[in-house]
């Protein structure tokens, strides 16, 4: 049943069709191939790993670094890096918690809406703000993101006087907590947004211009293309989906976590990266970054699972991160050469 | 002509035989083989993809032969490229290896500095670099950071490199391609002086006369194959064509037919009025629909600044332009796209393409807004389009969805012209149009530019080769200076009066 879920998800399937029709579609496989062993691996030696609840439960994880993943994935693509996930998460989350908390009604649906849609729009905000650094300022964006990750968490201490703000018993929960005939709420809008990444990126003019842009800027430039126009959508883009992590994550904790969420942009950037998409920017596909989560994600939840001390959990992690890396450039050398 | 001491073959420094490589099956050499005197200038030509490039990196030791032996001074090579040095073999390569932000001093004594211990001894250093410095013939302070130099001088840099580390052999890969007429004489001099001192030189040109002039031997590759080697006085250039190619010259240096009109009744399509940008101080011009005007002018004097102002890559800082009679001011490239200006850039590779990608992304990168009903992009409408350029174009590629990267020079610098094209534009711009591609597609774009310019565009072309620009163009403009100095009818000026513009004004 929740393996299904996996492979009913809209995003993994067409790709992996695609796969196939292109030569050299193994390097795209890899992470896919990985995840399976480490399935396969789980299942025979972790007990209680290969169980509905527990698969479901890791994909609920998953889906907070995978949807996160969908804008850095963009981003990284036009050769950017977005360092400020954690602390806009932190700062999102927050926000979103306090208008709950400050609803006169007790936590009413318009009180959610009005939650969520606060929670995007600043997402969006934070994101405009890194892409007009990269843009107008002309601030690498290492840096600019660098600035914004610490002072964005100063606003998220400072709206929430540094401490916890839980959410009140309501719709806002459902987010992270509700199922939809079984199937968790947090998966299905992970489906939803890697269908609109997908779409974005491989239906739209945007997308093209984002490959554009990412594989050679100034031919991009000069083939009439608003590099910057390009790059202030993807950190938006960025922001808000790093909003919608947020969102699922607070709803989950049942509060805001102004301190939380530090160093989410390293599991989501390692997701990206052991995807398959290039840090050198043009190269990449959301199916890698999916896989690259759900590989993460379950890594993890194994070595939990075998009572695996923290700091092993942390090694292996590591280990298995340099590891997709090199397999992954092992493979596209191959391609090649020979 | 040349003082060359005429070397019985046994005493060659470098003899390479039956060198053969192949690369995922494909054969890039084919048996060959090359014999390297001290004291000759040896010029290897071809074709790109020839394999010239691959043999002179089997001698460097960047490829291993898959079979054939090299010999360097009698003994077998060993070892990478980096044992090169060590069997005095330097290569100055066409994308320059110099370190901009080091000195030139630490750029020619690269890895052989000068030191007490662990520290670099600098004032040993400086006086080293100074004397190899001075026999190329170059004038500067060694103490200068490397990124101050032209790109003549890093090449002279590379070349004190090589001789710094003591090499007997010396590659030099394109070395001219890039530098102006008067760097490259130069250069040319040096070369003579190298071999006069003792040195080995291959030479790898497509410049025949310059191989001419230069070369004591010349080996002709062609497909991977060595198909002749001699000395120089036995080739003529139409000889080295005709084995370059396998065919006849005739039908390659065909000059184009000038039957288009020269006026257009109804005025220029463009008009350049005193334009100053970045690089451009003032230029003007004016190019009438079916004509196609060169701009000449050594590297440097502005020529591809002028274009990018015209296509709104830079902005223009004074002066006026206008486009069929009316005003025209471009922000960005995108404006000059839309109002009908296309431009088909210098360096295909580092402005024209993104090489990772397919060749119908590349292809429809312009015309997206064509090709797509509101944000969503055709793929059927991008397939047709593409599917009728090739056609026109003869773009031979079996598959458009591979990287772009497979193609070869010619059929990646028609990607780009079908990209500019598909825009719709009534003026065309072009920059250096046939740089790196073959002989044979090189003749072919000079025919589609004639024929675009007979179906009534107005193009602008920018070239180094003057030869090309005689038989391609009406008129011909010459800058000096990032001015425009004097304006020549194509079909009586010659080689002489465009340079006596260039170097004069």
């Amino acid at each position: 049943m929740s393996t299904q879920l996996i492979e009913s998800a809209p995003v993994t399937t067409r790709p992996a069709s695609r796969i196939r029709s292109r030569a050299g579609g193994l390097a795209e496989l890899g992470p896919i191939a990985a995840f399976a062993v480490l399935l396969v691996l789980f299942a025979i030696i972790a007990p209680n790993f290969f169980t509905v609840f527990n698969l479901t439960n890791v994909v609920r994880q998953v889906s907070i670094t995978a949807i996160a993943g969908v804008g850095m994935t963009l981003i990284i693509l036009v050769r950017g890096i977005d360092l400020s996930v954690g602390s806009l998460a932190a700062l999102t989350g927050s926000l979103a918690a306090l208008s709950l908390a400050a609803d006169p009604a007790g936590h009413s649906l318009g009180g959610a809406v009005l939650a969520v849609l606060l929670a995007l729009a600043v997402g969006a905000v934070v994101g405009a703000l890194n892409g007009l650094l990269v843009t107008v300022a002309v601030v690498p964006a290492f840096i600019a993101t660098l600035a914004t990750m610490t002072a964005v968490r100063g606003v998220a201490l400072l709206v929430t006087d540094s401490s916890p703000v839980s959410i009140p018993d309501g719709p806002y929960l459902r987010i992270g907590l509700g199922d939809v005939f079984g199937v968790p709420i947090p998966v299905i809008i992970m489906a939803v947004v890697f269908g609109l990444g997908y779409l974005v990126l491989h239906r739209m003019k945007i997308g093209r211009r984002i490959y554009a842009v990412g594989g050679n800027p100034e031919a991009a430039r000069l083939a009439g293309i608003r590099v910057n126009r390009v790059l202030m959508f993807v950190y938006v883009f960025g922001g808000i989906c790093v909003a919608i992590s947020a969102l699922i994550l607070s709803s989950r904790l049942s509060s805001g976590q102004p301190a939380g969420s530090v160093g989410l942009e390293l599991d989501v950037i390692a997701a990206v990266v052991v995807g398959g998409t290039s840090l050198f920017g043009g190269r990449g596909r959301l199916a890698g970054t999916f896989f690259g989560a759900l590989l993460i994600g379950s890594l993890v939840n194994g070595l939990q699972l075998l009572n695996v001390p923290d700091y092993w959990q942390r090694i292996v992690t590591g280990a298995v991160i340099v590891a997709a890396v090199v397999l992954d450039r092992l493979v596209r050398r191959d391609r090649t050469t020979s | 002509m040349t003082g060359t001491i005429s070397a019985p073959a046994d005493t060659a420094f470098v003899r390479m035989t039956g060198i053969t490589k192949s690369f995922s099956g494909v054969h890039a050499l084919r048996d060959v083989t090359l014999d390297v005197h001290l004291g000759e200038i040896h010029a290897l030509v071809g074709e790109n993809g020839a394999g010239k490039s691959t043999l002179s990196k089997v001698l460097f030791g960047v490829y291993a032969p898959d079979a054939g032996e090299v010999l360097v001074d009698g003994r077998p090579r060993h070892g990478g490229a980096a044992a090169s040095a060590a069997q005095g073999i330097a290569m100055v390569h066409q994308e320059l290896t110099v370190i901009p932000s080091l000195s030139v001093g630490e750029n020619v004594l690269m890895g052989i500095e000068p030191a007490h211990g662990w520290f670099i001894d600098r004032r040993r250093l400086t006086a080293l670099a100074r004397t190899y410095l001075e026999r190329v013939g170059l004038d500067v302070d060694p103490r200068r950071p490397a990124a101050t130099l032209s790109v003549s001088g890093q090449q002279l840099v590379e070349i004190a490199r090589a001789l710094a580390q003591d090499a007997r052999i010396i590659i030099l890969d394109e070395p001219t391609s890039s530098l102006g007429p008067e760097d490259a004489r130069r250069l040319v001099g040096l070369m003579r002086e190298l071999r006069d001192g003792g040195h080995g030189i291959v030479l790898i040109s497509h410049d025949l006369t310059e191989v001419l002039e230069v070369a004591d031997r010349v080996t002709v590759l062609r497909d991977g194959r060595l198909v002749a080697s001699d000395r120089a006085s036995a080739f003529d250039e139409d000889a080295l064509i005709r084995n370059m190619i396998g065919s006849d010259v005739s039908a390659v240096y065909e000059r184009g037919d000038r039957s288009a009109q020269r006026i257009a009744p109804n005025g220029p399509a463009l008009r350049v009025d005193g334009l100053a940008a970045p690089g451009v101080v003032s230029a003007s011009l004016q190019v009438a629909p079916g004509e196609v005007l060169g701009v000449a002018g050594l590297v440097g004097s502005g020529r591809s600044e002028l274009l990018a102002a015209i296509f709104g890559a830079t902005r223009a800082t004074a002066g006026a332009m206008e486009l069929f009679g009316e005003p025209y001011r471009p922000r960005r490239p995108g404006d000059a796209i839309r109002a009908g200006i296309g431009l088909v850039p210098e360096n295909r590779k580092e402005q024209g393409l993104s090489l990772d990608h397919s060749i119908q992304h590349n292809f429809e990168l312009a015309a997206l807004d064509a090709l797509s009903r509101g944000p969503w992009v055709s793929r059927a409408r991008g397939a047709e389009l593409y599917a009728a350029y090739a056609k026109r174009l003869r773009i031979k590629a079996p598959d458009p969805g591979a990287p772009v990267a497979t193609l070869s020079g010619g059929n990646q610098q028609k990607v780009v012209l079908g990209r500019v094209l598909a825009t719709g534009p009534r003026v065309l711009l072009l920059d250096e149009p046939t740089r790196g591609i073959d002989v044979g597609a090189k003749a072919e774009v000079h025919r589609l530019i004639r024929e675009l310019a007979e179906s009534g565009l107005a193009i602008v072309m920018v070239s180094s080769v003057l030869q090309e620009l005689l038989l391609t163009c009406d008129r011909i403009v010459v800058m000096r200076g990032g001015r425009t100095v004097g304006e020549l009818d194509a079909a009586s000026a010659d080689e002489e009066s465009v340079l006596s513009y260039a170097f004069k004004g």
